[in-house]
């Protein structure tokens, strides 16, 4: 089978998943005739006409408030937001109603939020952000990020078939750059399951997204250069976390390096890390440590994105003295 | 219709504090038999009299949290109601009880959730009025204001992609309309022209915040304009001339001619909630409303020059206090949640959260669970008759 890429693996997951329920449709800026801004959902409007691919108003609080009235009706709508960037927008609508639909009234939710996310691309302050963490900081909302084409279209399918609110983080320095081959008939990656990227004895490094090729670079380094058998785990769900996973790495290299694109403070980092603490203190040869963004509104110029941005030698850096500890 | 012109807010002075006279407003097109004229009375009287009660239950410290009345617009909310059908959806806001209790929501369900029972409608997760049930078609608000408005052309956006001939009605206050959840949900829904009605309730004040402090717009209907849509204003404390004017753009949008934003001038007779004062309110406005506006005894002075003989009215007065008294009784036996159904449901799945680890195999770690005193507000009197 032809391989696709990331981006194609989640077109084909929304035609696929249209196609198989009418109850799903998509709604966003420019999502229709135009195919959105990555071309994400080119071909839907042609195949399922403006009724179920809504060109919508640029209304970020709007289309998801709309979309969460709809899937109390049963619906199961699918937003673009253009950037994830301005789903700060939404913010309100996702943490205060959304989020605490089911719990305060019993109602349903089932709605996807998805958009390109992340840097690399040199986009600047509002077309390279990672807000995962204030929606995995939202009980009542799941949030997934994959790092692999076949990650995204099994997970994106998966969310749409969540009967809760899922958040779909798309890297858009992924979208065209990784390949995959997708697995025959259904396929569905369930949310909550992180996945083991490649083995090792001696170091884990714990990620998501494009960090997970950054780290996938610098094991290759780290084995070729120090002898250093290093695992990584790529957790793709980030709300809820594979607890399980975490801790049998943890358990099995006993050295730990958490890396993520975000920034630092108030980073998913630092929760994994205070769980490490809890439950595997006594697994741990050494402190648990991370490699993030710079706490700092992400910049335009290669020169200033390249140093705010974890980089592979900044990796190899600290699982080097991680090593050593 | 003149008359209803002189009496709102006593006509005196330019200060547009408090909701200004309507210019025109609409006895509308209204057609309703004498039992469901009767049916009006009783609404407005059931959601004046439940508020009675729950006052006295507040005052007994029942009553867990704040106290929302909406004395003085039980007209505008159980006219508005009144027009819609079954199987059409409503969102109301926290003076929509009235609105409620026409869609369904039952006396007993309103005394359980401000009690905090654990058989209330959200079974003591949410405050007051805050709960919905979109079988009998009402759909719970939330705090933030205006976000129903998006929420509300989603459900409607629903009932056009379905061909469904269902109708939905959005409640917002003067207050909610500076909001951009508002604003983005109005232009979506009239955009996709989806069977939404947007009742503005302009009842003087959001907060303490004057409605002249709100907007510069000389009447809500004005923004309709700008969207696009059509628009209807009434008199919202004459039950008829709100249910015309409603029932207008409810057949609008069940004709599939999309949204209509209905203005409904009326007055907040209380505060914001128990605890508020109402210092900020000019002097003799309240009771100007009180004495010469008040929406039940106007529609009392309706149906009696109607020839609706006293002996109906008090009969439906009766059945109001027997209802209020039975469900009083059944909402006191109820107990409260049990603890540790606070950790179930926030997803579908996992059903429930595990408790964390210094409260596992313990139910309760907690002897007296105290009801705050207030919001740590000023808490003098309330003005005015109660």
């Amino acid at each position: 089978m032809a391989e696709i890429t990331y981006l194609e693996a989640i077109r084909e997951a929304l035609f696929e998943e249209m196609e198989r329920d009418a109850n799903v449709f998509c709604l966003g800026e420019d999502i229709g005739a135009y195919g959105g801004a990555f071309k994400v959902t080119d071909g839907l409007m042609a195949k399922y006409g403006e009724s179920r691919v809504i060109d919508t108003p640029i209304s970020e609080i709007g289309i998801v408030g709309a979309a969460a009235g709809a899937a109390h009706m049963g619906m199961r709508p699918v937003v673009e937001m253009q950037f994830i960037d301005f789903v700060a927008n939404a913010y309100d609508m996702l943490t205060n109603y959304v989020a605490t639909a089911r719990y305060r009234a019993f109602l349903p939710c089932p709605m996807v939020v998805r958009g390109p996310s992340g840097g690399y691309v040199r986009g600047g302050p509002f077309h390279s952000q990672n807000p995962e963490a204030g929606f995995i900081h939202t009980p009542g909302l799941k949030v997934v990020y994959p790092s692999t084409a076949e990650d995204a279209k099994g997970l994106m399918k998966a969310a749409i078939r969540d009967d809760d609110c899922v958040l779909f983080f798309e890297h858009k320095y992924l979208y065209r750059r990784i390949k995959g081959e997708m697995p025959a008939g259904d396929h569905v990656v369930p949310i909550g399951r992180a996945r083991l990227a490649r083995e090792g004895r001696d170091l884990s490094v714990i990620t998501y997204a494009a960090t997970v090729h950054k780290a996938l670079e610098a094991a290759e380094q780290l084995e070729r250069e120090d002898g250093l058998s290093v695992e990584v785990l790529d957790l793709r769900s980030l709300a809820p976390l594979d607890d399980a996973a975490i801790d049998a790495t943890v358990r099995k290299t006993n050295r730990v390096l958490i890396v993520h694109e975000d920034t630092r403070t108030g980073g998913l980092a630092g929760e994994i890390t205070a769980r490490i603490n809890e439950r595997c203190f006594e697994w741990l040869d050494a402190p648990v440590l991370r490699v993030t963004a710079h706490d700092v509104p992400l910049p335009y110029a290669p020169s200033l994105e390249d140093l705010v941005l974890p980089q592979v030698p900044d990796i190899v850096f600290a699982a080097r003295h991680l090593a050593a500890y | 219709m003149a008359r209803t012109g002189t009496r709102a807010g006593g006509g005196r002075g330019a200060r547009r504090s408090a909701a200004a006279p309507p210019a025109t407003v609409s006895e509308g097109d209204v057609a309703l038999t004498r039992l469901q004229r009767l049916e009006l009375y009783y609404w407005m009287r059931l959601t004046r009299s439940l508020e009675e009660r729950l006052v006295n239950l507040y005052r007994q410290t029942k009553v867990v949290g704040g106290l929302f009345r909406s004395l003085g617009q039980e007209a505008d909310a159980v006219g508005s109601a009144y027009a819609l059908q079954r199987g059409d959806v409503l969102s109301p806001l926290i003076r929509n009880l009235g609105s409620m209790l026409v869609k369904g929501a039952t006396p007993v369900e309103i005394l359980k959730q401000y009690m905090a029972k654990g058989d209330s409608p959200t079974r003591g997760r949410e405050l007051n009025i805050h709960f919905g049930d979109t079988e009998r078609g009402f759909i719970g608000q939330i705090s933030p204001l205006g976000d129903m408005v998006p929420v509300m052309a989603g459900v409607t956006l629903t009932f056009k992609m379905r061909g469904e001939p269902r109708v939905g009605l959005v409640y917002v206050g003067d207050g909610a309309t500076s909001t951009g959840a508002f604003h983005e949900g109005i232009n979506f829904a009239a955009v996709q022209r989806c069977p939404l009605v947007v009742v503005v309730e302009n009842n003087g004040y959001a907060y303490s915040t004057p409605t002249c402090k709100q907007t510069l717009a000389a009447q809500f209907v004005d923004k309709a304009i700008g969207y696009g849509i059509a628009a209807e204003r009434a008199d919202g404390n004459d039950v008829l001339a709100t249910y015309g004017a409603t029932k207008r753009a409810v057949d609008r949008a069940r004709r599939g001619e999309g949204v209509t934003l209905v203005e409904l001038i009326t007055y907040r007779r209380k505060g914001h909630a128990e605890h508020d004062n109402q210092s900020y309110v000019p002097a003799g406005e309240i009771e100007r409303w009180e004495r010469e506006n008040d929406p039940i005894m106007r529609y009392l002075e309706r149906l009696r020059s109607e020839g609706v003989e006293d002996a109906a009215l008090q009969a439906i007065d009766a059945r109001v206090t027997s209802e209020i008294d039975e469900a009083t009784d059944l909402a006191e036996q109820s107990g409260v949640p049990d603890a540790l159904d606070a950790l179930v449901g926030v997803y579908a799945d996992p059903p429930a959260e595990r408790p964390l680890w210094f409260r596992e195999g313990k139910r309760d770690v907690v002897d007296v669970h105290e009801r705050p005193e207030g919001w740590g507000t000023y808490d003098a009197p309330a003005r005015g008759a109660d």
